[in-house]
């Protein structure tokens, strides 16, 4: 994955004449991730680590720069272009889980083979479920399971699709620091069942550490 | 896409509960829809037989001359059953006594819809009649029996022939076609007609034929033989029958159709509210597909075919449920129909599934389209939602879409734009009253306590959806009140149009100098003495001073333009009757003469406020303007007139009088000691016409009370949807106040504070939408007047207050009985 010159500037709502200007949330940032890497990207709350992370997924689109994903240019792509390429290529961990509530642990993780229109979504779900450690728990439904189960499920229905490139936005952020501990070790376990590569956004130092490298963001731009 | 994903998704939905109220809206609209129109379509055809029962037949066609057998071999041919007639009118003799005899010979089978019912005796019970007279004998009415002195077994002498008396005929279902100048009945079997030797050449007689049977089969043959009728022949059906039947006909199918149309509106409110918020519980999940890799088109594709998968199952169990509804209904009003209710067609299956894919899709696909905007970046951004959209814009299709439907499955466009109309403008009006009124309670928090402040706060802050809940909440509440409060004012004002004292005999042919001694035989049997109207036939020749063309005319109109007119003369106007244009005779008109004409009349034969119609009275003619034009009152089976004139134009043309009254069951044997005393005077009893009016009346009405539970069940789903739509954003605010360290008390004393103002703003819009609307209804459609009931003005708000009141209890339930984190973790 590469990125170069991204830049995300939003014009501020208020009071032009008065002189205020637009916001630049993001600034010059030039990242490359080679395959199978693990890079953490860290800094303070407002620091632009979650917009980059939106920018590299391809979620939101930046003023300027590019971002290369396995050697196809994202902005080049137009929305639904850039969903084909995540499903084909990207798995998602997120701070809130982002579980769909009215669907179990099992059809939670079998979502996106379905979306993909896999025959053998079940049992690819059941074996991932499995290895996440929640074989016992596949008719759960989100609300009945703690905050580090959710996150379980959530990491078997992001390693299920055997992604190129795994971006966590703070995974462990909504968890107890054991709990926490946990999750990591899973996603670095699975990380490199799979020769996945990670992006990681958090503000945990100690977690940043684990990764291989560690990018450090303040102000909208790379230290 | 595979259609099991979208399956399996609306199986999950399901599952979760996220579907039912959006189902069980859709099942109580289809299942209104179609079980009104499935029954309506039995009673439809129901009702045209009983109305069937006062011609005889479902068509009769009358000549005055003998038919020719190329019609009997016709109606043969098509399968329909027959009957025959002949009747003429004839001295009947028993002894010294004789009477006038309206005689009708019938054959076998008379009458084909309806029964004859005979009584052993005059003024005792009578049962339904087996057949008609038999060969050598004759049935007597109840007042031709008294004016001859008969008695069953008594030989009458008719013609050349004497006849036994075999029983005392006392209803006759066709008796009431025609009412003035008939004979009291004499009716005998037709094989005896040729012994009378009394139809002859130059005879005055009239023959009929009954003709019944299917439906279509009639229809063909009515069809067929309207274009073959000769001179002096003519065809009766239902459609020229009697106007009270039809009216009531009308008036029943209208009822029926409003309460089913406001079972639809709600039921879109409901739809439209319930996937508002499925919408916006489904956004986050929308935005996790799209960064898992689904495009717009695949998820627009998966939502759509999960909801039209939902809408089918909906309507097919809505169809089912709608049938099984209207074997009710049926079984309701069995007892009071006497012709078994026939199947219903398949076509209001048809048309209520066609609704209910119309209302998920003008109502659901607005807000799931939405979805299609969710940004994927949602994900991690969670104020970033779907643009904004013109609710307007987004429902106007659909809602047009609806409304065309209704308008066209309530089979009477005025009631429907009207109703659709006083919903268009409530949802306007409410919406602007609501959100000034939020506003404006907002205002107030300042002088108020803190949970008030907080509370009335919110009002404002929430402004929209609060406006929406209003909205939502004053439009259930607008229907609920207008089916119990107005529903009632309607059914007992219609009631009342033909109360229980309405007339059910009228006396023709009083002579000016008997209406006195008439007046003291009412009051020496302590029956109030009617009014009695002059009546003069006359012929109208000239309008304008251009003859009139009879040959312009056609039925109803043709056979008045080519007999007689009954005139009548008087200075006030008829208590029953209203003057809708012109001026009522001011005694300016009284010197040169002036004419009032019945509306309906008026407009069938071009009559205008200002035209110059001439008339024929014994001879003479006479020529005056129109001055006013009448609305009458059908229904209050009153004495009522076409033409009125003033009393100098027909004064000294030979004049008898009639007049109508109401005779208790009790009083029977008055009609006998009438037409002893005055026999030249015919008594004419309408009571049947009145007992099968108000019989249909409570047929109605039981099944309007009955569909009435659909409407009622889809209000209150509507309030229930409302109340759910802010119940999410307000868990979540609830748990924020508790984990900032508000008591219970606290946290639900600022969301009473907030469901008071709205419970109480939405309950007094919705009186004011049931009054506007009940008063629109009243006047433009049943043109009946309208009394408020004031009972509405606190009924309105007290039902606001009491739903909102069961919300606060059942949100706060459900806000507090979690820790405070559950629900914030979740938002």
């Amino acid at each position: 994955m590469k990125a170069s010159g991204i830049a995300k500037i939003v014009p501020l709502a208020g009071d032009r004449a008065a002189g205020a200007k637009p916001l630049a949330i993001l600034q010059d940032i030039d990242l490359a991730v080679m395959p199978g890497e693990a890079v953490a990207v860290v800094g303070a709350s407002g620091s632009g680590k979650s917009t980059l992370l939106g920018l590299l997924a391809g979620l939101d689109t930046p003023t300027a720069g590019s971002v290369q994903l396995d050697g196809t240019e994202l902005f080049a792509l137009d929305e639904d272009g850039r969903a084909m390429l995540r499903k084909r290529l990207v798995g998602f961990v997120f701070q809130s889980f982002q579980l769909l509530p009215p669907l179990n642990a099992l059809e939670n993780v079998m979502l996106p083979l379905e979306l993909g229109g896999d025959p053998d979504a079940e049992r690819k779900a059941r074996e991932m479920l499995g290895r996440v450690g929640l074989g016992e728990r596949l008719r759960q439904y989100p609300r009945t399971l703690s905050g580090g189960e959710q996150q379980r499920v959530a990491l078997a229905r992001a390693f299920v699709m055997r992604p190129k490139l795994l971006f966590a936005d703070e995974p462990t952020g909504n968890l107890d620091a054991a709990t926490g501990a946990d999750i990591i070790d899973l996603i670095f376990e699975l990380n490199a069942e799979q020769g996945t590569t990670l992006v990681l956004v958090t503000h945990d130092e100690a977690l940043a550490r684990r990764c291989g490298r560690t990018v450090r963001l303040a102000g909208g731009r790379i230290q | 896409m595979n259609v099991a994903l979208p399956l399996r998704m609306l199986g999950r939905d399901w599952r979760a509960g996220e579907l039912r109220i959006l189902a069980v809206a859709l099942v109580i609209a289809v299942a209104s829809v179609t079980s009104v129109a499935f029954f309506a379509d039995r009673v439809r055809q129901a009702l045209l037989r009983e109305a069937h029962q006062l011609l005889g037949a479902d068509v009769v066609l009358s000549a005055d001359r003998p038919w020719r057998t190329e019609l009997r071999d016709e109606i043969a041919r098509r399968g329909l059953r027959l009957a025959e007639s002949t009747t003429f009118i004839s001295m009947a003799r028993l002894g010294d006594a004789s009477h006038l005899a309206g005689v009708k010979a019938v054959t076998d089978g008379y009458p084909l819809r309806g029964n004859l019912r005979t009584a052993p005796g005059p003024n005792v019970p009578d049962a339904r009649a087996e057949g008609v007279p038999r060969p050598g004998t004759v049935w007597l009415d109840e007042r031709l029996a008294p004016a001859l002195g008969a008695k069953v077994g008594d030989r009458v002498e008719l013609g050349e022939t004497e006849l036994t008396v075999a029983a005392i005929l006392t209803l006759e279902p066709d008796r009431s076609v025609s009412f003035f100048n008939i004979a009291p009945r004499l009716m005998m079997n037709r094989d005896d007609v040729a012994k009378t030797k009394l139809v002859q050449t130059g005879s005055r007689v009239w023959y009929y034929l009954l003709v019944a049977g299917e439906r279509e089969a009639v229809a063909g043959f009515e069809a067929w033989v309207g274009s073959r009728l000769g001179r002096g022949e003519a065809l009766q059906s239902l459609a020229n029958a009697r106007p009270e039947i039809r009216a009531g006909i009308e008036r029943a199918q209208k009822f029926i159709g409003l309460t089913a149309l406001l079972a639809v509106i709600l039921a879109a409110v409901a739809v439209s509210l319930a996937t508002r918020r499925y919408t916006r519980r489904h956004l986050d999940g929308y935005a996790v597909m799209r960064c898992l890799g689904a495009t717009q088109g695949q998820l627009t594709r998966l939502f759509a075919w999960e909801f039209v998968a939902l809408g089918a199952a909906a309507c097919v169990v809505g169809c089912i449920a709608g049938y099984l509804a209207q074997l009710v209904i049926a079984q309701f009003v069995a007892g009071l129909m006497i012709v078994a209710l026939p199947q219903p067609s398949l076509l209001p299956a048809v048309q209520g599934f066609l609704t209910g894919m119309a209302l998920l899709l003008g109502f659901a696909l607005p807000p799931l389209l939405q979805l299609k905007n969710v940004p994927a970046l949602r994900v991690i951004r969670r104020d970033v939602g779907p643009p904004k959209q013109g609710a307007l814009g987004a429902y106007g299709l659909g809602a047009a879409a609806v409304a065309a439907l209704l308008v066209w499955q309530a089979g009477d466009t005025r009631l429907g734009l009207i109703v659709l109309g006083g919903f268009g403008t409530g949802l306007l009006v409410f919406g602007v009253v609501g959100f000034g009124a939020l506003h404006a309670a907002a205002a107030l928090a300042p002088f108020t306590g803190l949970s008030w402040r907080y509370g009335l706060a919110s009002l404002r802050r929430r402004a929209r959806t609060n406006t929406v809940q209003i909205l939502a909440l004053s439009l259930g509440l607008t229907a609920i009140l207008l089916l119990s409060f107005t529903r009632g004012d309607l059914l007992t004002t219609w009631r009342a149009k033909t109360p229980p004292d309405a007339p059910n005999r009228f006396i023709v042919n009083i002579q000016p100098e008997q209406r006195e001694p008439l007046a003291a035989l009412f009051a020496e049997n302590r029956i109030a003495a009617p009014t009695t109207y002059p009546m003069i036939r006359g012929r109208y020749v000239e309008l304008n001073g251009t003859p009139v063309d009879a040959d312009a005319f056609k039925d109803r109109e043709r056979r008045l333009v080519e007999r007689e007119f009954n005139l009548s003369f008087m200075t006030a106007l008829p208590a029953h009757n209203r003057v809708s244009g012109g001026a009522w005779f001011a005694p300016g008109d009284l010197a040169p003469g002036a004419l009032s004409v019945e509306e309906g009349i008026a407009k069938s034969l071009g009559w205008k406020l200002g035209d110059r119609l001439t008339w024929v009275v014994a001879g003479q003619r006479f020529t005056a303007p129109i001055t006013s034009v009448r609305k009458l009152d059908w229904d209050s089976m009153q004495v009522n007139f076409f033409v009125i004139t003033t009393p100098k134009l027909l004064d000294g043309f030979p004049t008898s009088y009639v007049t109508s009254f109401h005779l208790p069951e009790s009083q029977a044997a008055f009609v006998s000691r009438l037409s002893q005393r005055f026999p030249n005077m015919t008594v004419v009893d309408t009571s049947a016409i009145l007992r099968q009016v108000n019989a249909m009346m409570d047929q109605v009405i039981r099944a309007v009370q009955f569909v009435f539970l659909f409407a009622l069940g889809a209000g209150v789903l509507v309030l229930y949807a409302a109340l759910l739509a802010t119940q999410d954003e307000r868990v979540h605010e609830a748990a924020v106040m508790r984990a900032l360290g508000a008591s219970r008390a606290q946290v639900l004393a600022a969301q009473r504070a907030e469901f008071l103002a709205l419970g109480l703003v939405a309950g007094a819009l919705a009186s004011v939408g049931a009054t506007a609307i009940g008063f629109a209804i009243a006047q433009q459609v049943f043109q009946f007047p309208f009394t408020v009931n004031h009972w509405v003005w606190l009924a309105g708000p007290a039902l606001g207050l009491a739903c909102v009141s069961v919300n606060v209890w059942a949100g706060a339930r459900a806000a507090l009985s979690r820790p405070p984190i559950a629900a914030l973790r979740e938002a």
